[in-house]
């Protein structure tokens, strides 16, 4: 009985240790940028441990090619975070509301750009724009990142939304209200946490995009780009208290998601 | 239930309902096939069949989710087959009540009022009247996942209600709730419907509910409308096999015509034995030419069991089960033509001669037996317990 439980323990030890192990893997990079944005280095490049300084966030936007860089991927992002979740819900919608004459093949086609590799998908959008005579730059790159995010948007909303009492619909319109009324008061309150969860991975996915915004973008030049093209002559190490910055803004968002989103739930549960 | 005193009060000769052969097709398949019936002010109908027969679907064109494919529905005198919903004058309870989860009761209940641009002032009374109606006054800020069951059926209906409908549509309302509290919500149903006296159309399976709660019933059967009647009328003087069977428990004996006149009428059961049977127990349908197949309906609470042969028209069995229920004795017996037959014996015992394999004589009155066309499909007792009805759907 001991003998048992005692190796169950350590079992149990094991796994926690097996467990904390994948974790720093996963963390470890994440770590070492937070850690070098406090480095004081010699020279160009913030590689090596010099010394401990609060300088570079004393000064975050010192460089100022990066931070221009940063505002261009900000404002990127929230345009085509900003169109692709409403149109990515508008498909989820369509497809778990509806059964209609090709929703199985869409449902095929909008996971293919989540599975096709990026340097395809980037590359072949370049020779589209190209060919058209399409000058890049804003335009071109918000339109490459809405292409990828819809799928991401889409295939979010439509798991967070499968198993949705849709007769809660009928029950509104029953009671007098115009199908717009019956969407906007009781479908989209109930919806919206799985929205705004979509909302959130795409924008991250538009200010981290390299491959496909590298090939759309001519001479528009965002955070990653910027980051890419600097690094054979300096990494400042601005680059890591910006990114730090960004790092925080959205597990401070998904915090906040979370803890509201739990609320939420508390309250709907009755508790 | 006077018509003044309805708060829909107006063209008081209007049926509220009218359906005039509605069809529902779904390619091939009939859902409804020619439904024409009206349902007046103030009534409690039932629309009772198996899952399957098209119940809902006529529920729901009423209300307006689904359209007929052919025929109209009329609210009120007004054709309304292709009126969505939302601009219909009647509301539903809905199976799983589909209560708006992120409401409190009382904004759940407002919904109505306010798509329809009422008065704040007024929405607060009327949210309040409701609450009484349906005795949950004290429940107003909660939401719908801090209620029982049953207090959510009545949110759904205090949710439907107060728009002050044409008629209320309930959809299977009580199969979500476990037996006790079923039994208490027929009664609060029929409490409500008095109290507000709107006209309920609803859709069961459990003929039980429908016989208790109802005051017309129309059966239905694989789209079809079998009988439309009050609960007495069904019961004893079921229009097709289906109902008779359908419709509590009955003995169906395969028999054909001995002869019949308006008088009355004779028949001999297949199998041996007579019976006679007055004019007026006989379908209208039932042709009484010598020979013509018919089946003899007799109610288990009306077959009398004996130990010796009486003096009038009797068929000998021999028992086969007895089943103490309490109240009453059910007695299973097998006629020498191997039909098995039930019959309920008053009393808390039973008597001793009632004892597996001994022969008895069953006999009944003259305003036992109910006469209808054809045989039936299975000869003998059918069963009423709704289980095992389900279980063979």
């Amino acid at each position: 009985m001991t003998a048992f439980s005692r190796r169950q323990r350590i079992g149990q030890r094991l796994i926690n240790g097996v467990a904390g192990l994948g974790l720093f893997y996963i963390f470890l990079p994440i770590l070492v940028i937070v850690i070098f944005s406090f480095n004081a280095p010699k020279g160009k490049y913030n590689i090596k441990w010099q010394g401990f300084t609060l300088d570079n966030w004393a000064k975050p936007f010192a460089e100022s090619e990066l931070t221009a860089a940063l505002w261009v991927s900000l404002r990127i992002a929230l345009i085509s975070t900003f169109c692709a979740t409403i149109l990515g819900s508008l498909i989820a919608l369509a497809l778990s509301r509806y059964k209609f004459k090709g929703s199985g093949g869409i449902n095929l086609f909008l996971v293919l750009p989540l599975t096709s590799p990026e340097i395809v998908l980037g590359s072949s959008l370049a020779t589209l724009f190209l060919n058209r005579g399409v000058d890049f730059g804003y335009v071109t790159v918000i339109i490459a990142h809405v292409m990828f995010q819809i799928s991401f948007v889409a295939v979010t909303v439509r798991a967070r939304i499968r198993g949705f009492d849709w007769t809660l619909e009928q029950a509104a319109m029953d009671l007098g209200a115009t199908p717009s009324r019956a969407f906007w008061k009781i479908t989209f309150p109930l919806i919206l946490p799985g929205i705004l969860a979509a909302a959130l991975l795409s924008f991250a996915l538009s200010i981290d995009d390299f491959i496909i915004t590298f090939f759309n973008a001519g001479s528009l030049v965002t955070f990653p780009l910027q980051i890419f093209g600097a690094s054979r002559v300096k990494i400042p190490p601005q680059i890591n208290v910006l990114a730090t910055m960004l790092l925080f803004a959205s597990v401070s968002l998904m915090v906040a998601g979370t803890v509201i989103g739990n609320r939420r739930q508390r309250k709907l549960a009755g508790n | 239930m006077s018509d003044a005193a309805s708060p829909v009060a107006d063209g008081a000769n209007v049926d509220v309902i009218r359906l005039d052969q509605v069809c529902k097709r779904y390619g091939s398949f009939v859902a409804v096939d020619n439904a024409d019936f009206s349902i007046g002010r103030g009534e409690f109908f039932a629309m009772l069949g198996p899952s399957g027969c098209g119940k809902t679907t006529t529920l729901k064109m009423i209300a307006g989710f689904e359209q007929p494919s052919s025929g109209r529905v009329l609210l009120e005198g007004v054709d309304v087959s292709t009126v969505p919903p939302h601009k219909r004058n009647v509301n539903t309870v809905f199976q799983q009540y589909a209560l708006f989860p992120h409401m409190t009761v009382a904004d759940n209940i407002a919904f109505g009022p306010r798509s329809k641009r009422l008065d704040e002032a007024e929405i607060t009374k009327r949210v309040s009247d409701m609450l009484d109606v349906v005795r949950l006054s004290d429940f107003a800020n909660r939401r719908p996942a801090q209620l029982s069951g049953g207090q959510q059926q009545r949110v759904a209906l205090a949710r439907a209600l107060v728009n002050y409908p044409s008629a209320l549509l309930l959809d299977e309302p009580l199969a979500a709730l476990d037996l006790k509290l079923r039994e208490a919500m027929q009664i609060e149903l029929k409490r409500i419907q008095r109290e507000v006296e709107i006209t309920f159309v609803f859709v069961t399976h459990d003929q039980g509910e429908a016989l208790t709660m109802s005051d017309r019933i129309a059966v239905m059967s694989q789209g079809v409308v079998e009988q439309i009647g009050s609960a007495t009328d069904i019961y004893k003087r079921p229009h097709s096999l289906f109902v008779a069977g359908f419709i509590g428990s009955a003995n169906l004996l395969p028999a054909v015509v001995a002869q019949g006149d308006s008088a009355g009428a004779s028949f001999d059961f297949w199998g041996g034995g007579r019976i006679t049977v007055k004019s007026g127990h006989v379908n209208a349908d039932v042709a009484l030419t010598p020979g013509e197949q018919v089946t003899v309906m007799l109610r288990p609470e009306h077959l009398h069991v004996s130990a010796t042969q009486p003096a009038g028209e009797s068929l000998s069995a021999a028992i086969t089960d007895i089943v103490f229920q309490g109240a009453s004795v059910r007695v299973v017996a097998r006629l020498a033509n191997d039909t098995e037959v039930t019959a309920l014996v008053a009393g808390d015992g039973a008597p001793p001669f009632l004892r597996p394999d001994s022969t008895v004589w069953l006999s009944w009155g003259p305003d036992a037996p109910f006469v209808l066309d054809g045989w039936p499909s299975v000869a003998g007792a059918t069963t009423t317990n709704v289980d095992s009805i389900e279980a063979s759907l």
